[in-house]
């Protein structure tokens, strides 16, 4: 069964002179459980409105998205807050860290909504990381890749069952970034979390068995308007 | 548990973060606090104080006049006197069937500008000022001998002037230090008797404390006082005996056998007679006197209560000045699964968390102003104010600015509630 089943979904956006812009349109998507899926996309293909739509943070305007048979579109903005605490990690480009916070509570927070995590997992993921001797560090005080592991560990510590990636390794340089997504990918592999991951870097890309195409996938790029 | 955890995270570190102005809004909140906290606590001590307060007197007879100076002038020691009696009139009241005990009082001297009254020795032998409770000595001391020139002190009174059992000193004219030598009614100027201080009283936490006691008849005998009992002037001579009817007191301290006899001699004085006053009952002057100064304990109430509202508007602002820049943590909080009204309780408990400390802070505020009251107090008028004493506004005043600073929160949580995550996680990439 899978995991997450997308089926024509649509999302359009109302610009400010009242015209009705599609920017999503997808027919079919899966992911089953444990399942490593790469989408390649280029910038403005809204990749990152997928994802969003796929954790709850935005809403759809119709279709379906269900996630392991619970249909996310027909969630109230509570709800889907609660699915996305328990259910998801996610890991952003820019790693939206919190500056005051040190790495580990910045981890802990990762688990702090849902039920799965808690205090000694995040130690435990820092730790498995590397950044033993960083958990005090605030982010401005920790190098690119350091960021960029405390957030990893931070969408895996609430012991999600998908983890949305959205460009992981945009900031990192090429030899960090096979890195960083080795890490990412051998953790979602250790605690069984099917990962979701957009990007446009070939070497990233070619590491996946599964590959889309989001300008295939997004019917609304391919030039079909409302 | 978790969520909470990390609530308290949020809110730990943004006042962590926040120091200054974290700093600025306690003391703000301590301040009014303390301010409101002490304000019910000085006007209800100072009323149960003057107004409930031990007297151990029913009724003051006194000069034609105002009640409420006359019980200023005999049972706080305060203002000046209205005028004196005729030693008869106390005579006539000391021998009537309802009344336990009259005691006279002559003012119109000081030392240092503590109060000198004269009276007579049985305001240590008879006279309870709480019942069952007289005046008690320090040490050694013993009451004055009324016909030799002898004081005895009150505690408060040896404090301020440094008298002990055995010290010397001379009376000035006038029942304050205000006036000088030129001035026509003599104030100021020092008398030439000495009075030896035989004896130093304990504490009673009552005006009495203030004032120096001498025997009455020192007061008709010091040089330059002259007595118009009959209306004309007299001047007591060394050695010779003063007839009955050049004497005059300042007042007549009564207690009845029983309270309501003083109904009858309000009727006798008040109504029928034309030469005095009796202040009867002497608790329902005080507290008509505290009615009539009521407004400028609702106005001092109306200044802490504004005092709390802008300690809330500060609160506001402080927190509400934050969060433009906290609306990208409130967006990740809020991508990690934080719900809207996680974050919007994160910014009412953070209000709520600087209230709570403003209000414990708010009670050493508190114990400063009622120690610099009290000792005001104490020192104009003898009455002591506890201010360990209890009294509902302890209670009331923190939860009163919790709810301030819950209320004051909701304003800057409505901004962090309304945080749109998509956009402002869009926009900080």
């Amino acid at each position: 069964m899978d995991l997450l089943h997308v089926e024509n979904l649509i999302k359009d956006y109302v610009s400010p002179d009242g015209e009705v812009q599609r920017v999503l349109e997808i027919a079919n998507f899966n992911l089953a459980a444990g399942e490593q899926v790469a989408i390649r996309g280029s910038s403005g293909s809204g990749k990152t409105t997928f994802l969003h739509i796929v954790a709850g943070i935005l809403a759809a305007d119709r279709g379906s998205v269900r996630f392991d048979g619970e249909e996310i579109v027909a969630l109230n903005e509570s709800q889907r807050d609660q699915y996305r605490a328990r259910e998801l990690g996610y890991v952003f480009q820019s790693f939206h860290l919190l500056g005051a916070y040190s790495a580990l509570e910045n981890v802990i927070f990762g688990g702090a909504f849902g039920s799965g995590g808690d205090p000694a997992l995040a130690e435990e993921l820092l730790v498995t990381l590397g950044l033993e001797h960083r958990l005090k560090h605030r982010p401005h005080q920790l190098s690119i890749g350091q960021q960029q592991r405390v957030a990893l560990a931070r969408a895996l510590a609430g012991r999600p069952r998908m983890v949305l990636a959205d460009e992981p390794t945009g900031n990192l340089d090429p030899t960090a970034a096979v890195e960083a997504l080795e890490l990412l990918r051998g953790l979602c592999r250790n605690q069984g979390a099917a990962l979701l991951l957009v990007s446009h870097d070939p070497t990233v890309l070619g590491a996946f068995d599964r590959q889309e195409d989001f300008a295939v996938l997004n019917q609304a790029v391919a030039g079909v308007t409302p | 548990m978790k969520r909470l955890r990390a609530l308290i995270l949020i809110v730990r570190r943004s006042l962590r973060e926040h120091a200054l102005s974290t700093a600025v809004t306690v003391v703000s909140a301590a301040l009014a606090s303390g301010l409101v906290m002490a304000v019910f606590a000085v006007a209800a001590q100072s009323r149960a104080a003057f107004a409930g307060g031990p007297v151990g007197f029913d009724a003051v007879l006194g000069a034609r006049g105002s009640a409420t100076q006359l019980v200023l002038n005999t049972v706080f020691h305060l203002e000046t006197s209205p005028g004196n009696i005729p030693w008869s009139l106390y005579k006539e009241v000391s021998e009537d069937r309802t009344v336990e005990l009259a005691i006279p009082y002559a003012v119109g001297d000081n030392y240092r500008g503590l109060r000198i009254v004269g009276t007579t020795p049985e305001i240590f032998t008879k006279f309870e000022y709480v019942e069952g409770r007289k005046f008690e000595f320090v040490g050694y001391g013993e009451p004055f001998d009324g016909d030799l020139r002898q004081a005895v002190v009150g505690s408060e009174a040896a404090r301020i002037s440094g008298l002990k059992r055995g010290d010397v000193f001379q009376p000035s004219h006038g029942v304050s230090v205000s006036g000088n030598a030129q001035n026509p009614d003599g104030n100021g100027v020092q008398h030439d008797e000495r009075y030896v201080v035989t004896g130093v009283l304990k504490p009673t936490n009552s005006p009495s404390d203030r004032v120096i006691w001498i025997p009455i008849e020192g007061i008709f005998r010091m040089g330059g006082h002259v007595l118009r009992g009959t209306g004309e002037n007299f001047e007591a001579q060394a050695g010779a005996v003063i007839p009955d009817e050049h004497k005059e007191v300042s007042a007549v301290m009564l207690k009845f056998k029983s309270p309501i006899h003083g109904r009858r001699m309000e009727d006798l004085i008040n109504r029928q007679g034309k030469v005095a006053t009796l202040a009867w009952p002497i608790a329902n002057v005080v507290a008509q006197l505290f009615e009539r100064l009521g407004w400028v304990n609702r106005i001092l109430e109306l200044v802490a209560y504004l005092v709390v509202l802008v300690a809330g508007g500060g609160l506001l602002s402080s927190i509400y000045n934050t969060m433009n820049e906290r609306r990208r943590e409130f967006a990740i909080l809020r991508a990690l699964g934080a719900r809207r009204r996680t974050v919007f309780s994160a910014i009412v408990l953070e209000a709520m968390t600087i209230s709570v400390l403003g209000s414990l802070l708010g009670y050493l505020v508190y114990g400063v102003i009622m120690g610099v009251a009290a000792a005001i107090i104490r020192e104009r008028t003898g009455v002591v104010l506890d201010t360990f004493e209890w009294h509902p506004a302890l209670v009331q005043t923190p939860l009163a600015m919790l709810a301030v600073g819950a209320i004051a929160g909701i304003f800057p949580a409505r901004k962090a509630y309304a945080t749109d995550v998509a956009s402002t996680l869009s926009r900080n990439l």
